[in-house]
């Protein structure tokens, strides 16, 4: 279709859909992680009511990202999977804790609200460091014959996806840090940008660490970027080499933004070095959709199912992109103290 | 593949989607009843519509949010414990559950948002548009999901391309294959009366505890109304799916009626105890010849029994017979329960007669039993297949060791006990506590304003 590999397509559009999730969900997780740096209960359910309308639409990217794998790649997925069983796993059951829990703390009565209130904080963490875990082993590459994962339980554990683990947790909440300037006042939008600010800074470091780690997974990496132990090949480095520096920009942006009072603009920019962290990833892993082990191509379901879901996808994503921004748009306003309908 | 993993994997699928079940079948048709709740207040301005709807709305969020967190589960099981499943299948059912994601997941979650908190900030015609978003939502779901699910009961539309996968070859007899249209009208009818029997029980139990009058009387008629007419039509379309059964399954349908024996006037069996190894229906009581006369519609029909099948390919049967009937069971008490109320409406003895409150209260559950009971059979009975007649449970099992997967179990099920728990108590506190009405508070608690609110949770202590 359209003179494109259809795989090529579908690659892109779930990429797309993942990193709608990071976007989304990411705040919302990154809430729950800001949780326990509240002042009390009143700030908590302010923090939960600025998420609570969205975050189950934002969790659904998730569920497209993973069905989308399923459905476009079937073989990627059918690897994938099981080679990230336990942090997979871990993820789900996080995910569950912290999203009963929206509705939960509100039922609970002392003991019971204490306990959901733990469950959502724990249960965010949790679920942004299994991801954290997930995408660090998947860049370091998972052991695959055949198109079969052939290695061990743990393989998935190991220094570099420990640190993407607790980047993408530091990430994440700054992510919810910003979302919570955008839409509290008072006490708590002074708090948030306090947070943005200690988050941008750290968030600079994580992301640099990851980076030289990612450099070092695979000599194809560090070969996609020009570098090599010895030289710099400028003709392959140059195209790529605003990008850190366009990250760094971005974190000078966001911190300035917290300290002169802006509202949505430093969730934005996190947004923004959320991107390049992505382009940067994807520069670095092209064009394989399991690192150095299986392309779009190869992972591709047949191609009347690719063409018959992008008959499908094609009207529904702008469908469900316009009325996700009209219920963005109708919850707008900063959250008070009346935002919950308990 | 060890056994140890395969036999963990199922034990795993079989409580994770069997706990996911639940929350569907009783929000789809809660959804469904909002809608009407809402439209009925926007059409008369009847407060106890109103107040019905703001009561059950929270019933509804608390359930929704359990399904939600445990049908994402589920999108990924495939791929972590039936890896194999997944890429055999994914060219044919991969695009059915994208559907399901970009028609139905993406509807629902948006205005759930809009129905929950948007009350006071949007105006009526736009809240009521979102309460049948999501119920529409939640049909489409049922669609797919049973497209994908008939599909592995009754394969057709596809071929094995050269790389040894599964290809379709026409996705609309992939997707309207032979088993779809009994099988889906079943399970939403299935969830309407699940709803129907939870919305009697909690208003039987508020009208004993006279409570909330005007509301718990109309949604008492609304529930009578529903299982006079769905249940007794649910028994037509529940024998329909057995016909199809029979027909492209039927080592199934041998299963669930205990036969061994090809013969004809093949009975119907009320009570028995099958025995695999013996291949022997011990104990059996049964009426012979109705079971030949319910499947073909002739009792001396001559029907196979499960000797017809290589001992490789049969279901295990105690399971598939039991559950069978437990499910049969449930709906001929909802039939009851039905007709029951509408003699008494008739009669116009409906708010009076206090052994039918409790009758409803006691079969408040029975609605979830009959899913789980029905889902049981319809699984179980396609063993030992995955996908009927194509592809073996057996060998669509993910290369993950047995300790992993055992460990996962064991997680989720101390995790599913916690949120079960939890969901349970916190629903049937609501309901015991029933709609609030414009009556004056019978307690001297602050009534329910942003001040009050924030009273009572600094009361409440910290959290």
């Amino acid at each position: 279709m359209f003179g494109i590999e259809l795989s090529m397509i579908w690659a892109v559009l779930i990429a797309v859909a993942v990193f709608l999730y990071v976007a989304l969900d990411g705040f919302d997780l990154g809430v729950g992680i800001l949780f326990p740096f509240a002042k009390d209960a009143r700030e908590r359910d302010q923090m939960q009511a600025a998420i609570a309308p969205v975050w189950d639409g934002n969790e659904t990217w998730l569920v497209l990202g993973g069905g989308g794998l399923f459905a476009a790649f079937p073989k990627a997925y059918a690897a994938l999977m099981p080679a990230l069983y336990i942090p997979i796993i871990l993820m789900l059951l996080a995910l569950i804790f912290r999203g009963v829990a929206f509705e939960f703390r509100h039922h609970g009565r002392n003991a019971g609200k204490k306990w959901w209130t733990v469950a959502f904080s724990a249960g965010s963490i949790v679920a942004a460091a299994a991801q954290g875990l997930v995408l660090g082993a998947f860049v370091q590459g998972v052991n695959i014959v055949d198109g079969v994962f052939v290695g061990g339980p743990l393989d998935w554990l190991t220094p570099f996806s420990l640190l993407v683990a607790a980047a993408l947790v530091a990430g994440y909440a700054l992510l919810g840090a910003g979302w919570l300037v955008y839409k509290t006042k008072g006490e708590l939008y002074e708090r948030s940008r306090g947070w943005v600010k200690q988050l941008a800074l750290l968030v600079a470091l994580a992301m640099g660490a990851v980076s030289l780690g990612t450099l070092g997974v695979d000599p194809r990496v560090t070969y996609r970027w020009g570098l090599t132990m010895t030289s710099i090949d400028w003709n392959t480095f140059l195209p790529v080499a605003p990008l850190p520096v366009v990250a760094l920009g971005l974190c000078f942006l966001l911190w300035r933004g917290a300290e002169k009072g802006q509202h949505l603009q430093p969730y934005l920019y996190t947004v923004g070095l959320f991107l390049v962290g992505y382009v940067g990833l994807a520069v670095s892993l092209w064009p394989y959709i399991i690192p150095f082990a299986m392309t779009p191509q190869e992972a591709a379901a047949a191609d009347n199912a690719l063409s018959l879901m992008l008959w499908g996808a094609l009207p529904m994503l702008p469908i469900i992109l316009a009325y996700t921004a009209y219920v963005y748009w109708l919850f707008r306003a900063k959250v008070g103290d009346e935002a919950s309908y308990h | 593949m060890d056994l140890d993993a395969l036999l963990l994997s199922r034990l795993q699928f079989a409580f994770t989607v069997g706990f996911h079940i639940i929350f569907p079948a009783f929000t789809i048709g809660l959804a469904s009843f909002l809608a009407v709740l809402e439209g009925l207040w926007l059409a008369t301005k009847k407060p106890a519509f109103r107040n019905l709807y703001l009561f059950w709305v929270k019933i509804f969020a608390l359930s929704f949010g359990m399904g939600v967190v445990s049908g994402v589960v589920m999108s990924y099981q495939f791929g972590t414990n039936w890896s194999v499943f997944a890429e055999q299948t994914g060219s044919v059912l991969g695009p059915l559950l994208a559907y399901e994601v970009l028609t139905a997941f993406f509807l629902e979650a948006s205005f759930l948002g809009v129905m929950l908190f948007g009350w006071k900030r949007v105006g009526p015609k736009l809240h009521f548009f979102s309460t049948c978003m999501v119920a529409f939502g939640t049909l489409i779901s049922a669609f797919w999901i049973l497209a994908a699910n008939s599909w592995m009961q009754t394969p057709q539309g596809f071929e094995t391309g050269p790389d040894g996968t599964y290809i379709a070859t026409d996705f609309m007899s992939v997707i309207f294959n032979p088993s779809l249209p009994s099988r889906f009208m079943h399970m939403v009818l299935a969830a309407y009366l699940t709803t129907a029997m939870v919305v009697a029980g909690a208003s039987a139990f508020a009208l004993l505890a006279k409570r909330a009058i005007p509301e718990s009387r109309a949604a008492l008629r609304m529930g009578i109304l529903m299982m006079a007419i769905v249940a007794p039509l649910q028994v037509v379309i529940g024998h329909e799916s057995g016909v199809v059964a029979h027909e492209h399954q039927p080592a199934k349908v041998a299963a669930m009626e205990g036969w061994w024996e090809t013969k004809a006037q093949q009975p119907t069996l009320l009570f028995g105890w099958p025995d695999q190894d013996a291949e022997t229906t011990h104990a059996a009581i049964g009426i012979p010849g109705m079971g030949s006369w319910f499947v073909a519609g002739d009792s001396n029909a001559e029907l196979p029994g499960l000797n017809a099948f290589p001992k490789e390919d049969r279901p295990p049967v105690w399971l598939t017979f039991w559950s069978f009937r437990v499910m049969v069971g449930m709906g001929l008490i909802m039939v009851a329960l039905g007709l029951w109320g509408a003699l008494l409406w008739i009669l116009k003895r409906v708010d009076s007669v206090k052994l039918y409150h409790r009758a409803l209260v006691i079969a408040a559950p029975s609605g979830f039993i009959a899913v789980l009971a029905g889902w049981i059979a319809a699984e179980v009975g396609r063993q030992p297949y995955v996908v009927y007649g194509v592809l073996r449970t057996a060998d669509a099992v993910s290369p993950v060791p047995a300790g992993s997967v055992g460990l996962s179990l064991l997680f989720f099920l101390v995790v599913y006990a916690i949120v079960f728990t939890a969901g349970a108590l916190y629903i049937l506190r609501l309901m015991s506590k029933g709609p609030d009405t414009e009556e004056p508070p019978r307690t001297d608690e602050p009534p329910g304003t942003a001040l009050g609110a924030g009273v009572k949770s600094a009361t409440a202590g910290e959290a």
